[in-house]
């Protein structure tokens, strides 16, 4: 056992380090650290630099497609790195998602035509898995496909749909056929968000931003070199890409970065005359939540240098999916309680770019409650927690 | 012992839900939280026809003489709706603190013009170094002649933008965290001086930053006596903590409810979600939060109405421990069954997680008062 990096890996780290410094935008690095809401051209520009930079912007990516072709241990501490450099966090959908899926389930022709887009950011994915009367029971998806010679024909509607308004293309699950188990009729598609059929409206979350979306699908015709895999091989495709999604949630790196962020901010807050931090309680509550992090970031290591010796993640991500939003969200409470009465003015302009006026309270504060509301949804997101716990009943404790 | 309302108070009750049921659906409410000065004055007229302003007021100044019973009965069914208008600034906060602290002729000028709903007032006592110690009063009020000279900025004072006039604390001597030496003055809203940032919370309501440039006041303006302001300010501050607690248990009540409407309607893998027993016993969490959190605000009400003293602070402190916990237990809860229609604006259920959870930092969050009650 040891904890600490190899010659190679501490000069990689150098390296991620002295890069960030040089080339993350400093207008970008304001707004993550401000908790303003980010554009989509902060992501593609950022991407873009990262992708001009040996494909970095795709840690997990083989280099044949593009990638670095990192260890697992290489790409935790580029991620570590930009956790502290307040980097944004790249979008997942293509990236982290699809790619993989296409590089295991795809044609060569669908890997030449998507691959290189999504190294670029030339084109905006987003996922159409989840459904209005869905929710964690994914599999009872109703959208349909219908073969029609050449091309599918899709009626349904998807939801919770995260930067759908960006998007140009959208990878979903569609029911392909009834059987006795629902999950075998499941299809994995492409649509173009561009075609006939697609509308999306957009769903104003509990902050007052608009980052989600309902998209109705109304006869939308998709060419059949669109589907990924087999027909009724969706579900399969869906279970290896989700295991990405869970370990993608955990986010230790940030919610170092975060706590980092409350310890500045309790004190510079000021209560009987003293810090905010000097303040036992409080100070105890801080401690809880690193204690947490601290064992979630020992068993992110773990899980990690399993993978290292080759083994696919298991119920691991699911573990890593509820301890990482307990701790998030513990962090969300705790920053909103440091500026007490603070909390409490709703200054929607002050999350958005370019709100010059004075703050009022403490700078920041008014985007704190409306972040620990907005929070509450990494607990359902992803497979709620309740959902992960059940997973790891079967899988590990086999009830 | 009887710890069931008298016949009165059901029937005030009886008619404060139904005035709400019938005239403030949710919809209602999110249109005036949104626009204008964020409630509907024809809906405070209308409270002050029915009598909810004259509750807690003793009668010889047009009150009902309710005490801190009757603003259980009104605060509750103001938290089962919602309601935005500004009843905790004006009635709990301006009018007990005036009934308490102010003279004859204050309560005469006032109270009665506050009950008819043509008066309204708002309490400034928060600064912004203040967080939830009431004796950390910087704001100043310097003698000068006949009259005093008020400077110095409030936070979060609530409903400050309606309000005809502003109660503020002020410091008339001594240091700052000393008990002694802070006063309460009555200022005009549009006083030569007094300047005003008004914005919406989290939670919907409206509140003001207040800024005091050397505002000149006559003696007159005093409210209780020079220096011996502060037992008035906690006592008015437990009075309205005990207050929200009952608009607490409004919140946590609907919350309750609306999450096992939805479990039992809500289908998941073929059955309805509300068969898993683990969600079952969030619910049943929620719902012993509930009626303990019924109890303690009932035992608050009676301590708070019994006057001053250890128990006050200790049963009030523990009432608001509990309405602390009520955020998680019930407000994340809630929005966690929910699952992702729990956070969107859309739905109700976001906006009562809202105010519970704005409640907490409310005259004091759950760690302050575990710490005030522990040493009381």
């Amino acid at each position: 056992m040891d904890l600490n990096y190899s010659p190679e890996e501490k000069a990689f780290q150098l390296e991620v380090r002295d890069f960030l410094k040089e080339n993350y935008p400093k207008d970008i690095q304001q707004k993550v650290a401000k908790g303003i809401a980010l554009k989509k051209d902060d992501y593609v520009r950022w991407q873009k630099i990262l992708a001009n930079k040996d494909g970095w912007v795709a840690p997990g990516w083989p280099a044949e497609y593009g990638g670095p072709g990192w260890t697992p241990v290489q790409k935790y501490i580029f991620d570590e790195e930009c956790g502290a450099a307040n980097c944004l966090r790249t979008v997942a959908f293509g990236l982290v998602m699809l790619a993989p899926v296409l590089m295991k389930f795809g044609t060569v022709e669908q890997r030449e035509k998507y691959l290189g887009d999504i190294l670029n950011s030339d084109v905006w994915w987003c996922q159409g898995y989840s459904e209005p009367n869905a929710g964690s029971d994914l599999a009872s998806l109703q959208t349909k496909a219908e073969r029609n010679g050449d091309h599918y024909i899709v009626n349904g509607s998807k939801t919770w749909t995260t930067h759908g308004h960006y998007a140009d293309m959208m990878f979903t699950l569609v029911r392909t056929s009834q059987e006795d188990r629902k999950q075998k009729g499941i299809s994995f598609l492409l649509i173009d968000m561009t075609s006939p059929g697609v509308t999306t409206t957009p769903i104003i979350t509990v902050d007052g931003m608009h980052v989600v979306n309902q998209i109705f699908l109304e006869d939308v015709k998709v060419p059949v070199e669109n589907l990924v895999g087999q027909e009724g091989e969706g579900w399969s495709i869906a279970k290896s890409l989700l295991m990405h999604e869970r370990t993608y949630i955990a986010q230790v790196p940030r919610s170092k970065k975060q706590i980092v962020r409350l310890k500045e901010l309790a004190s510079k807050e000021r209560y009987n005359g003293k810090p905010l931090i000097e303040d036992a309680n409080f100070k105890a509550k801080i401690s809880a939540v690193e204690i947490e992090l601290m064992a979630l970031e020992m068993t992110n290591m773990r899980v990690l240098s399993k993978l290292s010796s080759g083994d696919a993640p298991g119920a691991e991500s699911s573990l890593l999916k509820v301890k990482g939003t307990e701790v998030q969200q513990a962090i969300t409470a705790l920053l909103m309680e440091a500026v007490g009465y603070f909390g409490m003015p709703y200054v929607k302009e002050s999350m958005t770019e370019g709100w010059q006026e004075a703050p009022i309270g403490p700078e920041e504060a008014s985007v704190l409650a409306p972040h620990y509301l907005d929070w509450r949804k990494s607990s359902i997101y992803g497979g709620s927690n309740e959902i992960q716990k059940n997973i790891m009943a079967k899988a590990v404790l086999g009830f | 012992m009887n710890l069931e309302f008298t016949e009165e108070m059901v029937m005030l009750q009886d008619s404060v839900n139904k005035f709400l049921q019938n005239e403030y659906d949710f919809e209602t409410r999110q249109g005036l939280s949104k626009t204008g000065v964020g409630y509907s004055e024809e809906n405070w007229q209308n409270f002050a026809d029915m009598g909810l302003l004259g509750i807690p007021f003793e009668e010889q100044y047009g009150g009902f003489g309710f005490g801190q019973t009757g603003l259980i009965v009104v605060m509750e069914a103001i938290g089962k709706g919602l309601v935005v208008e500004p009843y905790l600034a004006s009635v709990v906060l301006g009018g007990l603190l005036i009934q308490r602290a102010g003279n004859e002729e204050q309560k005469e000028a006032l109270l009665p013009e506050l009950i008819g709903g043509n008066l309204k007032l708002a309490f400034a006592y928060v600064e912004r170094q203040s967080r939830y110690n009431l004796t950390d009063v910087e704001f100043t009020a310097e003698k000068k002649g006949q009259k005093y000279c008020l400077s110095g900025s409030k936070s979060v004072v609530f409903n400050a933008e309606t309000a005809d006039k502003i109660i503020v604390s002020a410091r008339t001597s001594g240091d700052n965290f000393t008990e002694s030496g802070i006063s309460l003055f009555i200022v005009d809203k549009n006083a030569a001086g007094l300047s005003s940032r008004d914005y919406q919370t989290v939670d919907g309501l409206r509140a003001s930053e207040l800024t005091f440039d050397n505002v000149m006041v006559d003696m007159d303006a005093l409210v209780g006596d020079v220096d011996g302001a502060f037992s008035d300010i906690e006592y008015v501050i437990d009075a309205a903590s005990a207050a929200i607690c009952a608009e607490g248990v409004g919140v946590v009540t609907q919350l309750r409810e609306k999450t096992v409407e939805y479990l039992k309607t809500r289908k998941q893998f073929d059955q309805a979600i509300g068969n898993f027993q683990i969600l079952q016993h969030r619910c049943v969490d929620m719902f012993m939060t509930e009626e303990q959190m019924r109890s303690l605000t009932y035992l608050a009400a009676i301590k708070v109405a019994e006057g001053d003293g250890a128990e006050r602070t200790k049963s009030v402190s523990a009432a608001k421990v509990y309405l602390g916990d009520a955020r998680s237990i019930v407000g994340e809860q809630a929005a966690q069954l929910h699952g992702g229609i729990g956070v969107t604006d859309e739905l109700d259920v976001a906006h009562y997680v809202k105010r519970l959870t704005m409640m907490n930092a409310l005259f004091g969050d759950r760690d302050y008062h575990l710490q005030r009650f522990s040493q009381a």
